[in-house]
C-alpha cells in the first residue's frame, strides 16, 4: 500500500509543472524616471586644448555644492554631504574603468555653489589640472533632487558640457552615473556605459555544493539584491532590453527550466510549456522575442518564441548541440554555438533560421559567442587549453585573445561596446569572479561582488 | 534520430564483441547522496539493506554500477558502461514497480550552457540503452546537471574522468 502511493506520486512528479515551487526572495523596489533637464548648452563646440591621449587627461572631481544643507531621503547628512557623495561615484566610474587617473573629492577644496558655473580657475590651473568636473544638488520640495554636472577645460577656462537630471532621493546614484557619461561620452568620443546594471549569479558553498542565486547590481556593483533565495539552483540570467523582466534557468521544479521573472510584479512565468529540458536564454535586441536552447531525446536546438509567450519556431535541426545564441543589434541576425562539425563552434545564420554557416577557423575550440552592441565585433569563449576571452570580426576573421587564464568563460558587452565583462573560474578551489576588460586587452581588473560571481549578463543603458 | 540508432548499434556491438574494455577511473567517487531514500523505513533489520525501491537497494543489487563514465566531449555506452547498463536493466526488470532518473553530469572545463545540455546527451544515452535492453521509456527519466555538480573536486584529469558520469538514481 505504501509502495503504491509512493509510485502514484512520483508518476505526477514525472508530468506536473509544480506551480507552488518557489525560490523568490523578495522584489525589488520598481524603477524611478530620471527625467533630464533642458539646459542651454554653451560651450559644446569647443575643443579639448591637449594634443595627448584622453586617458591622460589630468581630471579633478571636488565635490558637488548644494545651494544650502536640506534634508535628503538619500543622505542622512543632508544634501551637503550627498554632493560629496555624488562626487565621489563620478571619480570611482571614472578611475575605476581604468579610464583615466581623476582626483576625487576627499583630496580637492570644496567649491561653492555660485562658483559651480563659475569656476575659480587659478584654483584649479595652479593644481595642473586640464578637466574639471563641478556640480551640484538641490533638494526640492516634493523630495526629488535636482543634480546639475559640468565638464570645464582649465586651460581654456571654458565649459565643454553640462547636463541635469531630476531623481528621485533612491535614484542619485543614477544621476552620478549619468554625470560620469557625460565626462567619458565628451572626452572619449564614446557612447555612455556607466548608467547601467549587472545581473549575474552569485555564489556559494564548497565546490560540490554550491549555492547560486540570481542577483542583480548597478555598473559599479552598488545596490546589490539577490533575487532568488538559492534554494534551487539559478543560472545564466539576462536582462530584457527595458529592464523590467529577467530571463534565467532555474532548477526550482528539479529539471533545468528557463523562467521569465517580472521585476515589477515579482512574479515569474516559464519560456515555454514543455516537459523537455530548456537552456541558454536570451533576449531579441527589441525585447519581443526570446531565444532557447532545448534538449529533446538528448538532442539540443535552437528556438524563438515571443516574449509574451506563444508559439516556439525551430531554428536549427541538426543532430548535434546548437545552442545559446545572440543577435546581431539589428535582429538580423544570430550568432551561436554548435558542435555539428565534432566539436563547439561559432555559426551564423539569418533571423529566420535560414543560411546558417560557420565562423569560427582558428584551431581548438569556439563557444558562448556575444555580438557587440555596436555590431563590429563578437566576443567569445576561446578552449584550446585555456578558456580565453576573444574577439574577432563579424565575418570570423581577425581573432584577437582579451585574457590569458586558465579559465575565463562568458563575455558579455558593456552597452557601449568598449568593455567586455567575463567570469574567471580559479583553478583547483573552483572559486569564480567576475572580471572585465578593455576591448584593446588593457585595464584586466576584478569587480566586487559580495560573494563569487559568474554568468554576468551587462544590460544596455538604462531606459 | 539517426545518432542515437548509431549509439545504440554501437554499443550492442560492443557488447557482442565483449572487448575493449575502458578503464574505469582509478578511484571510484563516493556514491552520491540518496537523497531520494531518506523516508526509507528500515523494514528488517536482519536484512542488513534497504528494501527494495531504495537507492541503496539498487547500488547493492548492481554492485555499485548505478554510474557510467565518459571520455571528454563524449557521450557513448562502451563495454563497461553497457555491463553496468545491463545490471541495472536487470534489476528493473526484476523489479517492475521501480523508477529511475538518470542524472547526466560534465566535468568543469566547459562552458555552462554546452555542458548542460552535454550532460542531456549523456542522461538519454544511458537511458536510450536501457530502453533498448527492455525497460519501459516511462520509467526511465533524465535531468543534466551540467557541470553543476562534480564529485570529485580536483583540476585534473583523474577528477575530470570521475566527474564525467550519467548516474542511475531510483526514484521513490
Amino acid at each position: 500500500m505504501k509502495k503504491l502511493t509512493i509510485l502514484l506520486l512520483s508518476a505526477a512528479a514525472f508530468h506536473a509543472m509544480p506551480a507552488m515551487a518557489q525560490d523568490l526572495g523578495q522584489a525589488p523596489p520598481p524603477d524611478g524616471t530620471v527625467e533630464t533637464l533642458e539646459e542651454e548648452t554653451s560651450g559644446l563646440s569647443g575643443s579639448v586644448t591637449d594634443d595627448t591621449a584622453w586617458q591622460d587627461l589630468s581630471i579633478v572631481i571636488p565635490g558637488f555644492a548644494t545651494d544650502r544643507n536640506a534634508d535628503t531621503a538619500a543622505n542622512a547628512s543632508g544634501t551637503a554631504a550627498l554632493g560629496k557623495e555624488i562626487a565621489r561615484v563620478v571619480f570611482n566610474d571614472l578611475r575605476n574603468n581604468g579610464l583615466f587617473e581623476p582626483v576625487g573629492p576627499d583630496a580637492l577644496p570644496q567649491p561653492s555653489y555660485s562658483q559651480i558655473t563659475a569656476p575659480s580657475w587659478p584654483v584649479w590651473g595652479n593644481r595642473n589640472a586640464q578637466m574639471l568636473i563641478q556640480g551640484y544638488v538641490q533638494a526640492g520640495a516634493d523630495g526629488r533632487l535636482t543634480v546639475g554636472c559640468y565638464l570645464y577645460d582649465v586651460a581654456l577656462q571654458d565649459e565643454l558640457a553640462r547636463a541635469g537630471w531630476v531623481v528621485q532621493p533612491g535614484d542619485w546614484r543614477r544621476a552620478a552615473h549619468k554625470c560620469a557619461d557625460l565626462v567619458y561620452g565628451r572626452l572619449s568620443g564614446e557612447d555612455p556605459f556607466f548608467d547601467s546594471r549587472i545581473a549575474y549569479i552569485a555564489e556559494t558553498g564548497p565546490k560540490d555544493n554550491r549555492t547560486k542565486r540570481l542577483a542583480i547590481m548597478d555598473s559599479d556593483g552598488a545596490n546589490h539584491r539577490f533575487i532568488t533565495t538559492g534554494r534551487s539552483t539559478a543560472l545564466t540570467p539576462r536582462y530584457s532590453p527595458d529592464y523590467r523582466q529577467l530571463t534565467y534557468l532555474s532548477y526550482v521544479d528539479g529539471n533545468p527550466r528557463i523562467y521569465v521573472y517580472d521585476i515589477g510584479t515579482g512574479r515569474q512565468t516559464l519560456v515555454t510549456e514543455s516537459a523537455n529540458p530548456t537552456f541558454a536564454p536570451r533576449w531579441s535586441p527589441d525585447g519581443r522575442f526570446i531565444l532557447y536552447s532545448m534538449a529533446v531525446n538528448g538532442n539540443t536546438d535552437i528556438y524563438r518564441v515571443p516574449a509574451t509567450g506563444g508559439t516556439s519556431t525551430r531554428l536549427t535541426d541538426t543532430p548535434g548541440i546548437d545552442i545559446g545564441g545572440s543577435y546581431s543589434p539589428d535582429g538580423s541576425r544570430i550568432v551561436f554555438e554548435s558542435d555539428r562539425s565534432g566539436s563547439q563552434q561559432i555559426y551564423v545564420m539569418n533571423a529566420d533560421g535560414s543560411g546558417q554557416r560557420r565562423l569560427s577557423f582558428f584551431g581548438g575550440r569556439a563557444a558562448t559567442p556575444e555580438w557587440s552592441p555596436r555590431g563590429d565585433q563578437i566576443a567569445f569563449t576561446h578552449i584550446g587549453g585555456n578558456f580565453r576571452i576573444a574577439v574577432m570580426n563579424p565575418d570570423g576573421k581577425n581573432i584577437r585573445y582579451l585574457t590569458n587564464s586558465w579559465q575565463d568563460e562568458a563575455p558579455t558587452w558593456a552597452p557601449n561596446g568598449r568593455i567586455v565583462q567575463f567570469f574567471r573560474t580559479e583553478r583547483g578551489s573552483g572559486d569564480t569572479a567576475l572580471w572585465q576588460v578593455d576591448l584593446t586587452g588593457t585595464n584586466e581588473r576584478r569587480l566586487a561582488t559580495p560573494a563569487d560571481a559568474s554568468d554576468p549578463s551587462w544590460g544596455p543603458i538604462l531606459p | 534520430m539517426n545518432t542515437r540508432i548509431a549509439i545504440i548499434a554501437l554499443s550492442a556491438g560492443a557488447l557482442a564483441l565483449g572487448a575493449c574494455k575502458k578503464d574505469p577511473p582509478e578511484s571510484l567517487p563516493p556514491e552520491p547522496l540518496p537523497t531520494t531514500a531518506n523516508n526509507t523505513p528500515a523494514t528488517d533489520p536482519n536484512a542488513g539493506m534497504s528494501g527494495p525501491g531504495t537507492q541503496s537497494h539498487f547500488e547493492q543489487m548492481v554492485n555499485g554500477q548505478n554510474v557510467i563514465y565518459f571520455d571528454t566531449d563524449r557521450y557513448n555506452i562502451d563495454s563497461a558502461d553497457a555491463a553496468a547498463l545491463q545490471m541495472q536493466a536487470r534489476y528493473l526488470a526484476q523489479y517492475p514497480n521501480v523508477t529511475v532518473t538518470v542524472e547526466g553530469h560534465a566535468d568543469e572545463r566547459g562552458t555552462r550552457d554546452y555542458n548542460l545540455a552535454l550532460g542531456e546527451r549523456r542522461a538519454n544515452s544511458a537511458k536510450n540503452y536501457l530502453v533498448s535492453l527492455g525497460v519501459p521509456t516511462a520509467r526511465v527519466r533524465t535531468v543534466s546537471y551540467g557541470k553543476e555538480r562534480p564529485v570529485a573536486l580536483g583540476s585534473n584529469e583523474q577528477a575530470w574522468a570521475q566527474n564525467r558520469r550519467a548516474v542511475t538514481v531510483v526514484v521513490n
